[in-house]
């Protein structure tokens, strides 16, 4: 039976994070934040073209599920994956560069907004398909569990993935062959304009964990805790060889699904009702509480955020395209 | 050398790679208890144990994506679907995935797995079990396509595949694993991927085929010597990346061109084969390029419609004195 709506205690949850990883986790947060501000601008300058699927409200899902992992744990991520790669470790400047298709990208301008892979810090890849990561997730199980690694791999997807079969096969076989996967679904409520419901006859998607024999939780995506806790538990069941873990961030998306959405199927009452719950402020808020921030002290948080995002532009626009000799070259090993 | 069946090569080339190679597995449908649908790996799950020889629900998007994904962390993965007709159902692994990767992460990535399918019509299996689809396949940049005709190309270009850092994926037609031949019984046995292999000296014409097909134009080849036709048969054994070098060179002796494969004309491997002669090597064409092919049909069941839709020995020699203007 899936253990739906983990409810734990504020003080146990905070005891696992030091007042330093804490502000970290805000700054990361705010990182993000910043970047996708950004990157929204430079497209409405032109600077950039293609499309982008922004995570604008959905910070706290990305933050909080990373924050539970070690540094060498392997991550996969998905078309709106700005910040988890921003989240596992990837500098701002690549990772802008990259978005700009320059020749200091992470994929020296082959992959683009969709497609940033950093497996310096175990980002091992976005992934522009609909679940497209989720079976190579499976497999990095496998490897890690072959290997005897002491490592896990946290793979993201949003709802609409629930839709796919790839998904579904996917938690099958992590579950049969017990591997150290923790499938993170961020359900920020619509698969482009299919609000859940209209998707999934069971729409709680951590419900859909029973079907394969493992833990699903269902949290609040918007609370960056909250994520980090319920991946904690997920990780620790992971590395001592219990199997997989299925979590539900329930989050939103405050920006359209990509750069074309004319968003017909939401109202604006809707979007105001999720933007009152943005995850930022809610955890600075909380933070404050707890008298390991003041609100100067945030507004500092913030500020060097939007400074580190500015250098990153800066840093990406003065890069050079990349050569084009270089087209043919890479295709094979 | 030892005379084995081409099922007995690509078996034991899987079995030396994995004890030569600790991080070479095998995962799928039906490779371990079954012993292989073709009974490739009979044997093989007692042999290397239940880790190293999976077997896998029937799940074709996850048996090649966790290959992938395995692969992409170190490990070196042989990944069995039963047919390649079910390949389609791992299509977006295999061609927005696993063939990409490495490119578009920019060398971050590799992606070294060898998916095996078995593929071919013949069999009275209907046109969902029968198909030779290999063409699409090689129409992705980053993937290789390997498609053997001999048992001795079997074991050498499995072996191969499996060293490689790329992915590959290995076609055996069905109705070649009884076929017998001489193969080298040496560990390092190597051929190489992307080289192809004149199988037949000939002066008159020359006939491109791969795979099954390489059987029928050499059995056609053969006929043709009969009425003082000398046919040079050349095996592509690789049909991405195509060796166009040999199949130019053997043109400018020859001057006509025959090309046989089992899958369908349309877009397949004799118009990809046609057009790169015709760019390379046009004045050297004394006649146009005849392609012989499977009708372009989905094909039937019943033993003589089937026959009559795949390429026979028949046809092969039709068009061979078709492109030297013999009645």
């Amino acid at each position: 039976m899936a253990e739906t709506m983990t409810l734990v205690k504020e003080a146990e949850k905070t005891a696992l994070l030091s007042s330093e990883t804490k502000v970290e986790m805000l700054r990361k947060m705010w990182l993000i934040r910043a970047f996708e501000e950004k990157a929204e601008q430079l497209y409405a300058l032109g600077k950039v073209h293609g499309t982008m699927h922004l995570s604008i409200g959905q910070e706290a899902s990305a933050v909080g599920a990373v924050a539970a992992l070690r540094p060498d744990d392997y991550m996969l991520s998905t078309h709106r994956g700005h910040g988890h790669c921003l989240a596992k470790g990837a500098d701002p400047r690549r990772t802008m560069a990259e978005f700009l298709g320059k020749v200091t990208g992470y994929c020296r301008g082959r992959g683009g907004s969709m497609h940033i892979a950093d497996v310096g810090s175990g980002n091992l890849g976005a992934n522009g398909v609909v679940a497209g990561g989720v079976p190579i997730a499976v497999g990095v199980g496998l490897s890690i569990q072959m290997q005897r690694m002491e490592r896990i791999v946290l793979c993201f997807f949003g709802d609409g993935a629930a839709h796919e079969g790839a998904f579904h096969e996917s938690l099958n076989l992590a579950s049969l062959w017990r591997l150290p996967v923790i499938f993170l679904c961020e359900n920020n409520q619509y698969a482009m304009s299919l609000a859940t419901e209209r998707g999934l006859a069971v729409s709680a998607i951590a419900q859909h964990a029973a079907s394969y024999a493992m833990p699903g939780t269902q949290v609040d995506g918007n609370d960056v805790i909250a994520v980090f806790t319920a991946t904690s538990a997920a990780a620790e069941r992971a590395r001592a060889g219990g199997g997989p873990s299925l979590i539900e961030a329930l989050t939103y998306r405050w920006r359209g699904h990509s750069k074309s959405d004319k968003q017909l199927y939401r109202s604006r009452e809707e979007l105001e009702a999720w933007k009152a719950k943005d995850p930022i402020p809610r955890f600075a808020q909380s933070l404050e509480r707890e008298d390991l921030l003041d609100t100067e002290k945030a507004g500092h948080v913030e500020a060097e955020a939007r400074a580190a995002i500015e250098e990153a532009v800066r840093f990406a626009e003065e890069s050079e395209e990349p050569p084009l000799a270089e087209i043919l070259q890479g295709v094979y090993a | 050398m030892a005379t084995m069946t081409f099922r007995e090569a690509i078996s034991q080339a899987l079995r030396e790679e994995m004890y030569r190679d600790e991080r070479v597995f095998i995962m799928g449908e039906e490779v371990g208890k079954w012993g292989g649908t073709y009974a490739v790996t009979r044997g093989f799950l007692d042999e290397f144990g239940e880790k190293r020889v999976r077997d896998t629900p029937i799940a074709e998007s996850v048996i090649v994506g966790a290959a992938a994904g395995a692969a992409i962390v170190g490990l070196r993965p042989v990944a069995e679907l039963m047919t390649i007709n079910f390949a389609f159902l791992a299509m977006d692994q295999i061609v927005n995935h696993v063939a990409k990767l490495h490119y578009m992460f920019n060398g971050q990535i590799t992606v070294p797995i060898v998916i095996r399918v078995v593929g071919g019509g013949g069999r009275q299996l209907g046109a969902t079990h029968s198909q030779s689809p290999e063409v699409v396949f090689a129409h992705f940049p980053g993937l290789k396509v390997v498609a053997p005709g001999t048992p001795a190309d079997a074991k050498g270009l499995l072996k191969a595949a499996i060293r490689d850092d790329d992915p590959v994926f290995f076609v055996e037609h069905a109705t070649l694993y009884s076929v017998r031949g001489e193969v080298p019984e040496d560990d390092d046995y190597l051929v190489p991927i992307g080289v192809s292999d004149v199988k037949r000296q000939g002066k008159d014409v020359t006939i491109v085929s791969y795979s099954k097909m390489l059987q029928v134009a050499l059995e056609a080849a053969n006929r043709l010597a009969e009425e003082g036709i000398e046919a040079e048969v050349i095996d592509l054994r690789t049909l991405r990346p195509l060796d166009t070098r040999a199949i130019v060179e053997s043109v400018q002796k020859t001057n006509r061109l025959v090309v046989v494969e089992e899958g369908w004309r349309a877009y397949g491997v004799g118009a990809e084969v046609a057009s790169r002669v015709t760019e390379l090597a046009f004045d050297h064409l004394d006649a146009p390029v005849r392609r012989v092919a499977q009708a372009e049909v989905p094909l039937p069941y019943n033993r003589r419609l089937e026959q009559m839709a795949l390429p026979q020995v028949a046809d092969v020699i039709r068009a061979v004195k078709d492109v030297m203007y013999i009645k």
